[in-house]
C-alpha cells in the first residue's frame, strides 16, 4: 500500500513538473533547420538562420504567432527567389511568453546556436531590456518589429533631449512611443476635442513610459490630467478604479499597457459609469482587445505604429502570400514590421556576401551588423531604413476605433512634431 | 467622499467572492490541517466546468435557463477534481510530515493550471463568459451590475445552506467531531475518510459558485485566475481565523472592502500619492492581514486552540 501510494505521488509530481516546464521555458523551440554553421560553405548552399524571440505562447500569443509566421514567410520568399544566390534562409523561433527572464536565456540560446546571424524580436520593450546586453556582447544584430519604448535606443535621459545610443546591435522597424504617446495625445485633444483625460498604466516598461509622454503632450496642448492610477498586470478586478474614473469627470481615459488588463479594464469602466472612451497604444490595438471588452469596446482608440498593412499596395504581395501559406493564426499588429524586419536581415546579408566577392564571408555575423545600418529598401510597411541609433525613419502612425465590434482606422499621418 | 456606497458596493462583491472561496480552504484546513494550495486551480476548473456545460447547452438558450446548468456543470468539474485531488495526491501522504502534501498541493496547483492551458479548446487565451445584457440597475450616481446579482444571492444563500448543514445534519455533526478530534471521532464509528471527501467536496462546490459568479462579473474565464484568487480567499480565511467558516466569510469581506478603499482613497491622504490606487491594493491588503494578525493572532473569529501535532 505505501509503495503504491509513494509511486502515485511521484508521478503526481513528476506530472506537475514536466508540465510546467513545458509552460515557463522556450521547451516549445522549433527550429527551422540544424545550427549548421553559417561559414562552412562547401558545396550547395549555406544555411543561414534568423532567430525569432516572441510570446508565442500565453497571453499575447496573437502578436507572438502573427511574428514567428510573418518572419518564416519572409525566408521562405527569399528562398524561393533564391535572392541570395548560395545561401538558404530558415528560422529559428523562441518562446519568450513576454517574460524578461525567459527572452534572456533565449537570448543566450540564439547567440550559441552558430548559423544564427540576425534575430528578429522581441515584442516587449521590458524583455527586449535583457536581452539586448547579450546580443550586443555577441555581435548578434537584433530587430524588433514592435519595441516603441524610446529607452531602449535613445537612452534614459533621452526625455532631456540627451540621446545616447545604447546597443549598437539594437535596431527597430516600430516607432517609439515618444512619437506615438504625442501622436495619441494630439489627436485626443486636436481632433477629438477631449480636454479632461484620466491616465492609468501598468507599471511596464511599454504602458508607464507610453503614458507619461502621452500626459505631458496632452497638458502641453492645454488639456487637463483629471487623475492618474496604475494598476497590476493580471489583475481582474478595476471596478474601484472604475469608480474613481466616473467619479473625476473625466471625458476620456488613456491606458498604457497592453489589451489582456485593457480588454476587462474598458468593459468595467463602463460598467462602473464611466462611459466614456478609452485610448491606449498599440499594445492595445488586436482583436483580442475588442472581445475581453464584451462588447464594451465600442467607440474605444488605439494609435499603431504605421498605416494598416492592407491599405498599402507595397503590402498587397505579403497579405496574398500570408493567406497563401495557410497561417492558422492572423499576422495580428506586427506581422508586417516582423516581415520587413526579417527583411532587412536578409538585405544586411546579401550586401555582406555580395561586399565579399559573391562568397559568404566567414565573419557573417559581423558583417551582418555593419551592413544593417546601411539597409534601404521599401518594404510593406513603407520606406525601411535605420537612423543613427537603430530607430526606424519611418514615422507614420493611424488612429483606430472599435465599431460594430473590429477596429476601423479613423486617421493616418506621419508625425512631425 | 460620494462615492463611498459605490466603493462599499464594489469591495462587498469583492468580499463576497473571495469569501465563497475562502470557504474551501478553511473546511479543508478545521479537518486535516492541510492548506491545500490547488484550492484556487479547483476555483478556476469551475469556471471552465461552468463554460463547457453553456457550451453543451443549444446555441442560443436564454442566460436564465442555462445558469443552473453551468452551476452544476461547474460544481461537477470541481468537485471532482477535488475529490480526486483528495484521494490520489493527499490521502496517500495523510501519515506523512505536515510539509509533504503541502509541497504535493503545490505541486498539484501548476499541474491543474497547465493541464486546463494544455489541453481544453481556446484555454490558452482567456474565454468569454456568457453574461445577461442590460444596464446596471442605477440610483443617481450609485449603481449595481445586473450580473453581480447572482453573487448578491448565491453567497448568502451558500452560506446558510452550508451552517444549517454543519449544525444540524449528521454528517456535519461529524465534520464537527473530527475537526476537534479524528482519533477519538474514528473511535466513536465515524467514517473519517469519508468526512475529508465530504469537506474537500463542499469547498470545491462553493469554489464552482464563485467561479460562476466571477465569470459573470469579468467577462472572462482563464488559466491563471485561480492563482491570485486563491491567494486573496487564502488570506480571507487567515484574516477570519483559519478553520471557521463564518470567518472566511468575515475575512473575505473584509478584505474586498480593504481592497477597494485601499484602491479609492490612499491615493487622496496627503504624501500618499504614490502609494495609492490599484497598483498598491494588494499591499495595503496585506499589511491589514499582518496588523489583524499581530494584534489576534488566531484571526478575527478564531478560536486559540493547541497545535496537534
Amino acid at each position: 500500500m505505501r509503495k503504491s501510494s509513494l509511486l502515485v505521488v511521484t508521478i503526481a509530481v513528476t506530472a506537475a513538473l514536466t508540465l510546467s516546464a513545458c509552460g515557463s521555458r522556450g521547451g516549445k523551440s522549433d527550429s527551422g533547420a540544424d545550427n549548421a554553421g553559417a561559414n562552412n560553405g562547401n558545396g550547395g548552399s549555406t544555411k543561414v538562420v534568423i532567430g525569432i524571440d516572441a510570446p508565442i505562447s500565453g497571453s499575447l500569443s496573437a502578436l507572438g504567432l502573427g511574428i514567428r509566421n510573418s518572419v518564416e514567410l519572409a525566408t521562405k520568399q527569399a528562398n524561393a527567389k533564391n535572392y541570395v544566390p548560395g545561401v538558404t534562409f530558415s528560422i529559428e523561433a523562441k518562446d519568450d511568453q513576454a517574460n524578461p527572464t525567459t527572452g534572456k536565456q533565449n537570448a543566450t540560446a540564439l547567440v550559441d546556436s552558430k548559423g544564427v546571424v540576425g534575430v528578429v524580436g522581441p515584442l516587449n520593450s521590458s524583455v527586449s531590456l535583457t536581452m539586448q546586453k547579450v546580443f550586443d556582447d555577441a555581435k548578434l544584430a537584433q530587430v524588433s518589429p514592435a519595441n516603441t519604448s524610446p529607452d531602449l535606443s535613445l537612452g534614459p535621459d533621452w526625455g532631456s533631449g540627451k540621446f545616447t545610443r545604447q546597443y549598437q546591435s539594437y535596431f527597430r522597424t516600430a516607432t517609439t512611443d515618444v512619437v506615438q504617446g504625442k501622436f495619441a495625445a494630439q489627436y485626443l485633444y486636436n481632433d477629438a476635442k477631449k480636454t479632461k483625460v484620466y491616465v492609468i498604466d501598468d507599471k511596464k516598461t511599454y504602458g508607464a513610459g507610453l503614458a507619461a509622454i502621452f500626459a505631458d503632450e496632452f497638458k502641453r496642448l492645454g488639456g487637463t490630467v483629471v487623475g492618474t492610477d496604475h494598476i497590476n498586470p493580471g489583475d481582474k478586478d478595476f471596478s474601484a478604479i472604475a469608480t474613481k474614473v466616473a467619479g473625476a469627470g473625466a471625458d476620456s481615459v488613456y491606458y498604457g499597457g497592453e489589451y489582456p488588463d485593457a480588454g476587462p479594464l474598458s468593459d468595467q469602466l463602463k460598467k462602473g459609469g464611466a462611459k466614456v472612451p478609452l485610448f491606449g497604444g498599440d499594445g492595445i490595438y488586436d482583436p483580442e482587445f475588442v472581445k475581453l471588452a464584451n462588447g464594451n469596446g465600442e467607440g474605444d482608440l488605439a494609435t499603431s505604429v504605421g498605416v494598416p498593412v492592407e491599405e498599402l499596395d507595397s503590402a498587397k504581395e505579403f497579405v496574398a502570400n500570408y493567406a497563401a501559406a495557410g497561417y492558422k493564426d492572423p499576422y495580428a499588429a506586427y506581422g508586417g514590421y516582423s516581415y520587413d524586419a526579417a527583411w532587412s536581415i536578409i538585405e544586411a546579408v546579401k550586401a555582406a556576401v555580395e561586399h565579399n566577392g559573391g562568397k559568404v564571408p566567414s565573419d557573417l555575423r559581423t558583417k551582418v551588423l555593419t551592413e544593417l545600418g546601411k539597409v534601404k529598401f521599401t518594404g510593406v510597411t513603407g520606406p525601411v531604413a535605420f537612423d543613427e541609433y537603430g530607430d526606424t525613419t519611418n514615422k507614420q502612425l493611424t488612429v483606430y476605433s472599435v465599431q460594430s465590434g473590429a477596429w476601423k482606422k479613423v486617421k493616418s499621418g506621419t508625425y512631425s512634431g | 467622499m460620494h462615492e463611498l456606497p459605490q466603493n462599499l458596493a464594489n469591495g462587498l462583491m469583492l468580499g463576497l467572492m473571495y469569501g465563497l472561496i475562502a470557504i474551501g480552504y478553511t473546511m479543508v484546513y478545521g479537518i486535516v490541517q492541510l492548506i491545500n494550495f490547488a484550492h484556487g486551480e479547483i476555483f478556476m476548473i469551475g469556471g471552465f466546468g461552468a463554460l463547457t456545460a453553456y457550451a453543451a447547452l443549444p446555441h442560443g438558450t436564454s442566460l436564465w435557463l442555462a445558469l443552473p446548468v453551468m452551476i452544476l456543470g461547474g460544481v461537477l468539474a470541481s468537485v471532482l477534481t477535488a475529490t480526486a485531488a483528495e484521494r490520489f495526491a493527499y490521502r496517500p501522504l495523510r501519515t506523512a510530515p505536515r510539509l509533504a502534501p503541502l509541497i504535493t498541493a503545490i505541486g498539484l496547483s501548476i499541474a491543474l493550471q497547465q493541464v486546463v492551458w494544455a489541453f481544453y479548446p481556446g484555454g490558452k487565451k482567456a474565454l468569454s463568459f456568457p453574461q445577461f445584457a442590460g444596464d446596471p440597475i442605477g440610483l443617481g450616481s450609485f449603481h449595481l451590475q445586473r450580473n453581480d446579482l447572482f453573487l448578491l444571492v448565491a453567497a448568502p444563500l451558500c452560506m446558510l445552506v452550508l451552517a444549517a448543514f454543519v449544525r444540524l445534519t449528521r454528517t456535519g455533526r461529524a465534520m464537527q467531531a473530527t475537526a476537534q478530534d479524528p482519533d477519538t471521532a474514528k473511535l466513536m464509528g465515524i467514517d473519517t475518510d469519508r468526512i475529508i471527501v465530504v469537506a474537500f467536496a463542499l469547498g470545491a462546490a462553493f469554489a464552482a459558485v464563485a467561479a460562476v459568479a466571477h465569470g459573470l462579473r469579468y467577462g472572462q474565464v482563464d488559466f491563471t485566475m485561480g492563482f491570485l484568487a486563491g491567494l486573496k480567499a487564502f488570506t480571507a480565511a487567515v484574516l477570519g481565523g483559519i478553520g471557521n467558516i463564518y470567518g472566511a466569510m468575515l475575512g473575505g469581506l473584509v478584505l474586498g472592502v480593504a481592497e477597494s478603499m485601499a484602491t479609492a482613497y490612499v491615493q487622496d491622504v496627503p504624501g500618499m500619492h504614490q502609494l495609492g490606487g490599484g497598483a498598491w491594493a494588494n499591499v495595503w491588503a496585506f499589511v491589514l492581514l499582518i496588523v489583524v494578525l499581530l494584534v489576534r493572532p488566531q484571526g478575527l473569529l478564531g478560536e486559540r486552540v493547541a497545535d496537534r501535532v
